[in-house]
Order: structure tokens, then C-alpha cells, then sequence
């Protein structure tokens, strides 16, 4: 009989993951139908290539190649972003045919565009998007601001779920207003906690919002089934994705979303007891969330874009104090349950990679953008799988021929006795087609392990 | 004699650099002096930067603590302080990009070590650059761009201060999170700085000061 989830150990749940996820299954169930025999055998190999990279037991027969866009595959099939995000179809044929065009070993799906017609009923504020405050040919971007005031540290560490739907949802998006005016759902209590509680629900702000939850719904129903569609028929390509969900850095929940940059580089000198509270009360909740998607889709990777403990964003005593311990503990609650962390190291982090290497072996996977790639290798390369490291700037206006001489120099630095994959080291949105293609295929043609 | 201003200042000692200004207030102290020695806590600060002792919290930090040396200061002040500046620099996030971290630390950069930096914000179109250049006369112009659109922004608005015929009397600098000497070459920018120390450096240079 087969073992139940909770009686496995953390190798056995990861296993478990990767089989998984070499078995993909139809939204009905049923094991998914590949295009061929040949995209289902190319799916394995690519699947068994990448988890041997990860694991770091043996050695995969060569070393994997990602490719890992913002809006390139938008452009690469010569849509804007805004076509992207409004019409799901041409978002679909973009992502398709960056697959049919690379053939990476892995893709990230087609969600990244996502749907502008949900941000703009819901009225968004946190982002800008193609139409809305920039440009139809550009990418959506971060509005940063104080959507978590200085003083209200104590309202998310003890409730943090209702911080959100009563304070910060509010702020960030027009359309919910009315949540503002929500009770505390846990007085409904009793017989008499009911009436008084489902006043606000008779309101006419917090009705019209309700409205707009409802819309944005359908519509995002919509946009999944589009692109779900989308994803799957990437899958029956013989492409796998790479990623099951996401979660986040602690520090970066309250210095991205909740506090902005300022306001929680503030909060290290004004009130660090707090703010290192906060992150610690976020900690389950953000293992929650990536464990979470992890075994609902059934594969290991769980994305965490790294941002605010980058090289110069804080010293390395503040590192060590202010974002590592939270990090660590949320990618070490993710290796429990299975899940491979995949933390995107964007911009520098050469200064944090000996403190960041206090990681089992085998159970991480690393987006590396401009760290030094040989002391990336010597530390975190020694306990985790890493990837990426190719410039944006390089891939934008260079030739193919200086592409392959900085992916050998990746390959021989990093590629030896495995736990690399070539990739793009940021999330970049203009390159040369041809520059990718180099990168692409030069990786396989060298990357070949004898 | 109170505490020292500056060593409390650049030591970001908040609440001691509040007391001391108050104090010195009380003591009806000329106002410019007590904005003379902020403003020499912040040099240290910039030069900490430089160093590597100090980051970004440091800098945001110490912005704050300056802001409520000058709310506090300001009330009393009879008339404005002139300090000689190194020269003008005018900067800006290039049309399209909205990314406002690094130019901030920049601006920052720039004006404790003595420089006027016009700051044009985020997202600005090539011809705010060459409007602002003809009105200030600024030799020195900065372009910020964290993203990959970017490169093609610093590229027209370089071409847009040819256009205008500016083109020989300004030295332009990039900056940003993807930026590398290849990029400097398809801008044509003058050159580009790593960080922000080596835009002040830049800068330096350019406005002859050793």
C-alpha cells in the first residue's frame, strides 16, 4: 500500500512531487494525452534532466536550458503587452510559440501577462498596466506607496487575514471599498451574532463591491481557462512548467506590498521588534501558500522573487538580522512538505551568498542574475541547483556568437559535476531573437556531459 | 555646549539630533548654522555610503532624520540659505520606466556631495529632458532605467539632446539594474556608473572637481 502523505518523509514527499509532476493530468483527471509519443518521451527526459540537476545525486545526461521572460514572448510573436493582457487568445499563441521556437527544457506557462480586464473592474492601484498609466507597448509595473501605514504593525501581526480584506485590500483596490465596512468574521457567533454581523452585507457600498468580486470572478474564470487550456497544450508539447506557485520573503511582503521600501527601511530603525514580529507572523502563511500550490498542481518548484536584500539594499548585518532567518525558515518549511524552493536572486547578491548557502543539499533551485557566478558556485552552487546568469543587456544587443562565449564560460564555471542550467539570469522583456536561440542551442550542443 | 549635531546626525541618532536642535533653537542659535552642521552630518553620511559602512536603509533613513531637523528649523528662518554649489545636474527615470529606487540614491548621492540635481521623477519623455536642460543649463544630465525598454529610452532621449543641438555641451550618464558598457554604446551615452558612487564620481569629474 502506498505510503500517505504525512507518513513520508521529506525526500519521499519531494519524489513524490517529481513523480508528480512527470505524470501530468487533464483538469478531468485522466492522465494527460501528449502530442506524440516523441513530446511524451522528450516531456520525461526534460522533467528527469531538470530533478537531476536539483537533486544533485547524479549526473543529468547534459546541463538543462530555461527560458525565463517577462513580456519577451509577447513581443517575440509581435504582440504589445496590452493585446497580451486583454486578449487571451493572442497571450496564448505567444507563449506557444516561444516553446516552438526554443524548445527550453522547462517554461513558466502563459500567466505571467495575466488579465487587465480583472485589474481594471477591480480598479488596481498596486500596478500599472498597458492602457493604465503606461504605454499599450510596455510592461505593467509596481506602484510602491505606504498601503500599510507606519502604526499598524500591531492590526496585521494579530490578525493578519483580516488586515488584509478590511485594511489593505480596500487600499489597493478601488472597486472593494466596501470591505472596509466588512465585520470581523469571527464574531459570528451564536444566534445572536448573526443579524448583527450581515447588516454591513445589506449595505449598498459593500453590495456594489460584492458586485465587482463577481465580475472580476467570471472574469478570471475566463482568463484560466484560456490559458490553462494554453498551458496544457505547452505540456502535451513535451514542455514541462516549471513552476507550481509561488510564495514570497517576508521582508518583502511588508517591504513590497504592505510598506513600500521607504517605509520599511524606516521600520528597521523606528521600530525593528515589530516589523521583525510581522515577518515571523507572515512565515506559516507564506509556507502555506507555496506548500499549498505545490500539491495542488503536483510538482516542486515554488517561485520566490527575491528583491530587497539584493547586494546595497541593506548591510550584511541587517541581512543576516532583517531578511534572511524568515527566508530561510519559509524555504526550509517548503523542503518539509517536498516542495523545491526556487528563489530569484535578481540584480547582485554576492555578498549574501555565504550566509545563504545554510541550506540542505538537493532541495533548492536558484535563479542567479549578475552574482558572481564563480562564488555563487562555491557557496550556494555547492548545496543547491542554480540557474540563469546570461544578461539581460547581453541578450538585448549583443551577437549570438558573444551569447555562446558567456554561456561556455557559464557552463564550464558552473556546469561541472552538474547543478547548473543555462538560463537568462532576470525576467527580461526585449532581446534578439537570434540571441535567445544561441543561448538555447548553444547549451545543448556543449552542455552534452561525457 | 550641546551635543555635537553633526556626529549625532551621521551617526542617525534620531532622537538626540532632535533634542539638540531644539536645544539649540532655545538657545536662540542663528538657524543657518544649526542647517550648515546638518547639512555636514549628511556629507559624512554620503561619505559612509561611498564606504560601504552605510546602505540604502542608512540613506533613507537619515533623509527622514534631516526632514524634521529642517520642519523644526525652518519656523525661524529669516532668510535662505545659499551654499555654493559644484554644478547642476538634471535627472530623470527615462520615458516608459517608472522605477524610482536608484535614482533616488542617486539624487541623494549627488546632492550631499554638493551638486543641484534637477529631478524630473519617473517616466520622463525625452523632451522634458532637453526642456530642462535649456532652462537650468545643466552640463551634466543622468538617465535612470531599471528595465530592458530602458535602453531604447536613453537612446531616443540622447538623440532628442542632439536634436536640440545640446548634445556637445551636456555629458550624459545611464544607470540602472541591466546597465553595462554595451548599453552605454547603443545609447551613446557618455558613460555609465555602477552605483551610485560612481555616478557622483562621474559627475566629479565632469564639473572639473578633484
Amino acid at each position: 500500500m502506498e505510503k500517505q502523505w504525512e507518513e513520508m518523509s521529506s525526500d519521499e514527499k519531494q519524489e513524490a512531487l517529481f513523480a508528480r509532476w512527470m505524470s501530468p493530468k487533464d483538469p478531468q483527471g485522466n492522465d494527460l494525452k501528449f502530442q506524440s509519443p516523441q513530446a511524451q518521451k522528450a516531456y520525461k527526459e526534460r522533467i528527469t534532466r531538470i530533478k537531476d540537476a536539483i537533486q544533485m545525486k547524479k549526473l543529468p545526461d547534459r546541463v538543462p536550458v530555461f527560458v525565463i521572460p517577462s513580456f519577451f514572448p509577447v513581443y517575440n510573436a509581435g504582440f504589445t503587452p496590452q493585446e497580451a493582457m486583454y486578449d487571451y487568445d493572442k497571450c496564448s499563441m505567444a507563449f506557444k510559440k516561444l516553446v516552438a521556437d526554443f524548445a527550453p527544457d522547462a517554461q513558466i506557462g502563459a500567466v505571467a501577462p495575466g488579465p487587465a480586464r480583472v485589474y481594471d473592474i477591480l480598479d488596481y492601484k498596486l500596478y500599472s498596466w498597458p492602457g493604465h498609466r503606461v504605454s499599450p507597448d510596455q510592461s505593467y509595473q509596481a506602484n510602491e506607496g505606504e498601503y500599510m501605514k507606519a502604526y499598524e504593525y500591531d492590526a496585521l501581526i494579530d490578525d493578519p487575514s483580516n488586515f488584509f480584506s478590511s485594511t489593505y485590500l480596500p487600499r489597493v483596490f478601488g472597486a472593494l471599498e466596501g470591505f472596509k465596512m466588512l465585520p470581523t468574521l469571527t464574531s459570528i457567533l451564536e444566534i445572536y451574532g448573526v443579524a448583527f454581523n450581515f447588516i454591513p452585507f445589506g449595505l449598498p457600498p459593500v453590495q456594489a463591491t460584492y458586485k465587482a468580486l463577481f465580475e472580476a470572478g467570471a472574469e478570471a474564470l475566463k482568463w484560466a481557462g484560456a490559458i490553462g487550456a494554453c498551458n496544457m497544450e505547452i505540456n502535451a508539447a513535451g514542455f514541462p512548467g516549471l513552476w507550481a506557485g509561488f510564495t514570497k520573503a517576508p521582508f518583502d511582503v511588508i517591504g513590497d506590498t504592505l510598506r513600500g521600501t521607504r517605509g520599511v527601511m524606516l521600520d528597521m530603525y523606528r521600530q525593528p521588534d515589530k516589523l521583525i514580529k510581522a515577518m515571523e507572523r507572515l512565515t506559516p502563511i507564506m509556507i502555506k501558500m507555496g506548500v499549498g500550490a505545490a500539491k495542488m498542481n503536483g510538482q516542486p518548484a515554488v517561485f520566490i522573487p527575491l528583491h530587497k536584500g539584493a547586494d546595497g539594499f541593506m548591510s550584511d548585518e541587517q541581512f543576516k538580522k532583517f531578511y534572511w532567518p524568515t527566508l530561510r525558515e519559509v524555504m526550509m518549511g517548503l523542503i518539509a512538505e517536498g516542495a523545491v524552493p526556487n528563489p530569484a536572486a535578481e540584480g547582485k547578491w554576492t555578498t549574501r551568498l555565504e550566509v545563504m548557502q545554510d541550506l540542505p543539499k538537493g532541495k533548492t533551485l536558484w535563479m542567479i542574475d549578475q552574482s558572481d557566478i564563480a562564488k555563487t558556485k562555491k557557496t550556494v552552487g555547492a548545496i543547491g541547483c542554480l540557474y540563469g546568469n546570461v544578461p539581460s543587456a547581453l541578450l538585448a544587443l549583443g551577437t549570438p556568437q558573444e551569447v555562446k562565449d558567456y554561456v561556455k564560460k557559464c557552463i564550464d564555471v558552473a556546469g561541472k559535476g552538474g547543478g547548473y542550467i543555462v538560463s537568462n539570469g532576470a525576467f527580461f522583456d526585449h532581446a534578439k531573437t537570434e540571441n535567445v536561440k544561441a543561448m538555447v542551442e548553444f547549451a545543448k550542443e556543449y552542455g552534452t556531459y561525457k | 555646549m550641546a551635543k555635537d549635531l553633526v556626529k549625532a546626525l551621521s551617526d542617525l541618532k534620531e532622537q538626540e539630533v532632535v533634542k539638540i536642535v531644539e536645544e539649540r533653537l532655545k538657545a536662540k542659535e542663528d538657524p543657518l548654522k544649526i542647517l550648515e552642521d546638518a547639512r555636514k552630518g549628511m556629507e559624512v553620511v554620503g561619505k559612509r555610503f561611498a564606504s560601504s559602512e552605510y546602505f540604502i536603509p542608512d540613506l533613507v533613513y537619515s533623509g527622514e532624520i534631516l526632514k524634521s531637523v529642517t520642519e523644526l528649523v525652518k519656523p525661524k528662518l529669516t532668510k535662505e540659505t545659499e551654499t555654493k554649489k559644484l554644478g547642476k545636474v538634471v535627472l530623470g527615470t527615462v520615458a516608459g520606466d517608472i522605477h524610482d529606487i536608484g535614482k533616488d540614491i542617486v539624487v541623494f548621492m549627488l546632492d550631499v556631495n554638493g551638486f543641484e540635481v534637477h529631478d524630473l521623477g519617473v517616466d520622463v519623455p525625452p523632451q522634458k529632458f532637453v526642456e530642462k536642460i535649456k532652462e537650468t543649463g545643466a552640463p551634466i544630465v543622468g538617465l535612470s532605467g531599471f528595465l530592458t525598454l530602458a535602453f531604447d529610452s536613453m537612446k531616443q532621449t540622447v538623440e532628442a539632446i542632439k536634436a536640440a543641438g545640446l548634445r556637445d555641451k551636456v555629458k550624459v550618464m545611464i544607470g540602472g539594474g541591466q546597465i553595462t558598457d554595451e548599453v552605454t554604446r547603443y545609447t551613446s551615452a557618455d558613460a555609465y556608473g555602477k552605483d551610485a558612487v560612481a555616478g557622483v564620481a562621474l559627475a566629479k569629474k565632469w564639473a572639473g572637481v578633484k
